[in-house]
């Protein structure tokens, strides 16, 4: 009985005899959740599918006829649930079982930890208890009405309750994922309607902490938010207070950090962990010198310690004992060691083989000297005393220079010796260090203009940092200008200033206070070219922002070859600057050269493996060459004619390649 | 004047006869003319195919990154931008929209036959005369109702309509404005499937032609489809089959041939590169269109077209399936000539183009007098041949002479996509 009724109901718009479908598809179901759904949502195709699910059909002309359809659904009209996904047990009136459910949980009765939700579209409950589910607390809204009221709030702050009360009564819950796409969440308390089921606690939790310290994010496009706390990221800043005692492998501390003059609402909690400089800056350009996104700086303030920060690195070795009773050595390499990097490379290590602190070092400087055994002897070996040594120390990185900061000598868990030595290198703000603002806009610094030429105000404020104005209609991050102009308030006031997401002081009263103090209310001044003196034809949009020094310095990056090593497979140029590695002319730019037919200059860029082959004339494979005889022939027919040519050593690679296939290639010859 | 191309020779006739000149001006004027073809000329040895290669890859990255599309314009919507580049060169078989644009001859002219016409074109499917379908299980048939009204203004009645709709292994009745189709086995399995094919049905018209639009371009009458069936289009009556166009490369190959390929291969790729507001030399994708079409039949560009079948073994196996290519030439025991560019680039040789091309040949003061003075050219250990043979075991010595085929190097090479 039941089963025609449901079946009845999309028939009636029809007006046609439905027909009944014979295949198993996910079924629909006719009751829909709890929650009063806004309005009665029309019956229109509406086959969502299972995960796993076959592809449903692409629309075929005739769906599109009012004609007929199929409705499908489970016969016995039940629900299954499962549970961390399994399917634990079928439910007749799933709505009233989620309900049910909750209800407990906010009572208290079932752990707070489990999630709960109803797809009404594939029947199913799914009932969540595992680890690894995100979740976030959010309020409860009953009829319109957060559970957390003011009473309930003023306990709070007295501190007579605490969250976990909250949590446990019933007034603040978890949602994991799943069970947020059964919720309607209000943003502000404003918004509430009686549809709602929950509330965010505050607007700025759709945030996350890099995105939360960013200023008048609502200002910017969302994109630049995104950049801006990907940039946040990677600022240098005070990483940890108690970085002196630390020994990770690689870390940056800003000399001179500040605290924002533009804050944010969680910019008291990370205020210990400051990553930037409140500078000023003007917005104008420099004699083209920033342009696309470069930066010119005021070389003055570099030298008054402006973004200066400190690089560590840690290097480490262990002294490994091996399987025979032999161990690494730890101690200065002496004459005779295989890898002995000559006499001169072992003068700053001491006595007891390890640097010592507040030794200047340099690329390839040795730290530590060690010795490790080549390989295991047999008795007669060790009996012949043959050298089994080779020198394994800890060198400088090639690239790297500083000042040994700490030594610190402790043991592994396998009571082997372990030595770290901490490396300190100053690092002053320079030529290629990139600089970003809060707002997505990064920028390499392009130019150092000493105090006296850059452009000044009539009370001789110099700014630190020229930023061109073309970044900013493209990018519309009108948040950068009101951080300008909320910071030369804060700045002539002598107060920070919140500029929190959704909840900050308004534009219109920054200008009024601005005016108040006697300053143009739209940021703007009068500048003075710094190298002729005369005054700008247009004012200047200045203000002070808060600037971070991002982790991409370019004595980092820096890298040139002219010589150096070369790969033993391909004997070309090795890869990457830690290895001195050379810059690949790619395929790309070989075509170019191609294209100008600058043929000889191509080959000549090809010849860093070049390599002469002898060729025997017979078999056209590569002969032999008998260095100690110094004669060539070759190996197959003994007594043949070789001839030598040049190619590249990877042709001649390729060639044996091609033998280990059972290719046989051969060369023919020929004189020109 | 014999060394200008015909065009520019008859453009200039047609100028000297307009403007009657003096035989100085027009000596002038065609002296000129020839400095300037000459300059716009490439210099001998020019690699070609690299900078063509490199002309058309520039755009089709910025492509990749814009495609704009028309959205709501009247007319058809035709695949354009990047996938229609990749349909062109890759040389696919059917392009994901086929169109044709239909010229009307001179006494058909006026907008009553170009509808007629027009409507002519347009396949009519059984889908579009029946309103509405049952699947009747307990009989087995299907039963459609069919659009009187409609098929009145085609011209039809259910009695065509079934005679068009005959389907293997059933039967059609007509019963009224129904339609009823049987088959003769009783399959109610199938039954559904058969009502696809039912509505699927050609019943009037061009196969294939699913949609017609007429507009007026330069006064003139013009009918675009969308769908193309260039030889059933050519014996309608009063369609100028001179001028007819269409975009399906394939289909102008069968119909047309292949030099009328090759243009819609030009026309084609200049159309959709000018539609982005790119700027290519039609000489680029000419000479694109010409290693496309050289052999007769349309080769792609790509691991199945151009770019395999290239005449070095060393060239073919750097570009993609080197096993393949390497195998299969030892097998064939292939002889490579070391000719072309890329060979010698991987032996780390000059390659033989550019400025490489030449050798540089002085006789020597000193020497002038002196017997048997050789030519010494500055390329040291040039061609050198790798023959690739199988090795067989140890018989070197019955080791016939190479017996290679030799192919003769295609002239402008073109580098891999």
């Amino acid at each position: 009985m039941k089963k025609k009724k449901t079946l009845k109901k999309p028939v009636k718009k029809v007006k046609k005899r439905p027909v009944k479908k014979l295949t198993k598809r996910p079924k629909r179901l006719t009751k829909r959740p709890t929650r009063k759904p806004i309005k009665k949502p029309k019956v229109v195709r509406r086959v969502r599918r299972k995960p796993g699910a076959r592809k449903p059909k692409p629309i075929k002309h005739e769906a599109r006829r009012p004609e007929i359809r199929v409705v499908e659904r489970r016969i016995s009209g039940k629900t299954d649930v499962y549970f961390n996904g399994r399917v634990a047990c079928e439910i007749k009136n799933p709505a009233d079982f989620v309900e049910n459910l909750r209800k407990k949980r906010r009572m208290g009765l079932i752990s707070h930890q489990m999630n709960i939700v109803y797809y009404p579209d594939f029947n199913e409950v799914r009932v969540n208890t595992t680890h690894g589910r995100t979740r976030r607390p959010l309020i409860i809204v009953d009829n319109g009405k957060p559970k957390l009221t003011d009473k309930i709030l003023k306990k709070l702050n007295k501190g007579e309750i605490n969250w976990s009360y909250l949590i446990q009564h019933g007034i603040v819950e978890y949602l994991d994922a799943e069970e947020e796409e059964d919720t309607y969440i209000a943003l502000k308390p404003e918004d509430l309607t009686r549809e709602h089921t929950h509330l965010e606690i505050d607007p700025i939790t759709i945030l996350g902490t890099s995105a939360a310290l960013i200023p008048y994010p609502e200002y910017n496009r969302g994109d630049r938010i995104n950049y801006g706390a990907k940039m946040v990221g990677q600022a240098i800043g005070l990483m940890a207070s108690n970085f002196p005692m630390r020994a990770d492998t690689k870390f940056n501390i800003l000399s001179y950090p500040q605290a924002p003059l533009v804050r944010t609402n969680i910019s008291d909690i990370l205020d210990e962990y400051p990553e930037g400089q409140n500078i000023v800056v003007a917005i104008m350009c420099h004699d083209g010198y920033n342009l696309n996104d470069a930066i010119v700086i005021n070389k003055s303030s570099i030298e008054r310690g402006l973004f200066r920060s400190v690089y560590f690195r840690t290097y480490e070795t262990i002294k490994k004992k091996y399987w025979g009773g032999q161990e690494d050595e730890i101690r200065v390499p002496e004459p005779g060691v295989k890898g002995y990097l000559g006499e001169e490379a072992y003068v700053d290590i001491g006595d007891d083989g390890i640097i010592n602190p507040e030794t200047r070092v340099v690329s390839d400087s040795v730290l530590i000297g060690k010795i490790s055994p080549l390989r295991f002897l047999s008795a007669e070996d060790f009996a012949a005393d043959i050298e089994n040594r080779r020198e394994t120390s800890v060198t400088v990185r090639y690239g790297e220079e500083g000042i040994v900061d700490d030594v610190l000598i402790s043991e592994t868990v396998d009571s082997d010796q372990l030595i770290k030595v901490k490396i300190r290198d100053q690092r002053i703000l320079e030529i290629g260090d990139k600089l970003a603002s809060r707002h997505g806009q990064k920028g390499v610094i392009s130019l150092l203009v000493p105090h006296e030429d850059m452009p000044f105000t009539v009370e001789g404020v110099v700014p630190d940092l020229i930023f061109n104005p073309h970044a900013i209609p493209s990018r519309m991050t009108i948040g950068q200008l009101l951080e300008l102009l909320a910071g030369k308030m804060g700045a002539m006031s002598g107060k920070s200033i919140d500029a929190s997401a959704f909840n900050h002081i308004r534009e219109d009263e920054i200008r009024k206070v601005m005016k108040s103090m006697g300053l143009r209310g739209d940021g703007k001044q009068v500048l003075y070219d710094g190298k002729k003196g005369m005054q700008y034809e247009v004012m200047i949009f200045t203000g002070l922002a808060y600037y971070m020094k991002l982790d991409h310095m370019v004595s980092d990056k820096i890298h040139a070859r002219s010589r150096g090593p070369v790969t033993l497979l391909t004997k070309q140029p090795t890869e990457g600057r830690a290895k001195r590695g050379g810059l690949r002319l790619g395929e790309m730019e070989q075509q170019c050269l191609v294209g100008h037919g600058a043929v000889l200059a191509l080959k000549e860029r090809f010849d860093s493996d070049k390599t002469m082959v002898p060729i025997c004339t017979k078999c056209g494979l590569v002969a032999i060459r008998d260095i100690a005889k110094n004669r060539s022939y070759c190996g197959v027919c003994k007594d043949s004619e070789v001839v030598w040519v040049e190619t590249s050593y990877a042709f001649k690679l390729t060639l044996d390649e091609l033998k280990s296939m059972g290719i046989y290639p051969k060369l023919g010859t020929e004189e020109v | 004047m014999n060394t200008l191309p015909l065009k520019i020779r008859e453009e200039l006739d047609g100028y000297f006869t307009q403007n009657r000149l003096s035989e100085e001006k027009k000596r002038d004027i065609l002296n000129t003319v020839k400095i300037l073809y000459a300059k716009s000329s490439y210099d001998p040895e020019e690699p070609v195919g690299v900078v063509t290669a490199q002309s058309l890859s520039e755009p089709a990255t910025q492509m990749t990154m814009r495609t704009y599309h028309f959205a709501g314009t009247a007319g058809i919507q035709v695949t354009l931008g990047l996938p229609r580049m990749l349909e062109i060169f890759d040389a696919r078989r059917e392009p994901r929209t086929p169109t044709m644009t239909v010229y009307m001859k001179k006494d058909h002219q006026n907008i009553e036959d170009v509808r007629k016409i027009a409507s002519s074109l347009r396949e009519v499917k059984a889908k579009d005369v029946i309103l509405s379908t049952t699947t009747d299980l307990t009989e087995v048939q299907i039963r459609c109702k069919l659009d009187t009204k409609k098929l009145a203004s085609l011209g039809m009645d259910p009695q065509k309509v079934s005679k068009c709709v005959r389907l293997r292994n059933t039967e059609t009745l007509v019963e009224g404005d129904e339609l009823i189709v049987r088959p003769k086995k009783v399959d109610l399995k199938n039954l559904h499937k058969l009502k696809y094919s039912l509505l699927e049905s050609h019943v009037k018209g061009i196969r294939g032609i699913s949609q017609v639009v007429v507009t007026k371009e330069e006064g003139e009458w013009i009918i675009t489809t969308l769908g193309s069936n260039l030889k059933k289009v050519f014996e309608i009556e009063g369609v100028d089959y001179t001028r007819i166009v269409s975009n399906n490369i394939f289909e102008v190959l069968n119909v047309l041939g292949t030099e009328a390929a090759r243009n819609v291969i030009i026309k084609q790729a200049k159309y959709t590169l000018e539609e982005q507001g790119l700027g290519v030399d039609v000489r680029y994708i000419m000479l694109l269109a010409d290693l496309m079409t050289v052999e007769g039949h349309i080769r792609a560009i790509g691991r199945y077209g151009l770019s395999g079948q290239k005449a070095s073994v060393l060239v073919r196996a750097s570009f993609e399936e080197t096993k393949k290519h390497l195998t299969s030439a030892a097998i064939r025991g292939e002889k490579d000539d070391l000719r072309g560019t890329v060979e010698n680039i991987m032996m780390n040789q000059v390659a033989p183009i550019g400025t490489g091309a030449f050798t540089l040949v002085r006789r020597l003061p000193g020497l002038a007098g002196k017997k048997e003075w050789r030519e010494k050219p500055r390329r040291t250990a040039k061609p050198k041949k790798p023959k690739k043979t199988k090795k067989p075991a140890k018989i070197k010595k019955t080791r016939k002479p190479k017996k290679t085929r030799e192919r003769k190097a295609k002239k402008p090479r073109k580098k891999k996509k």
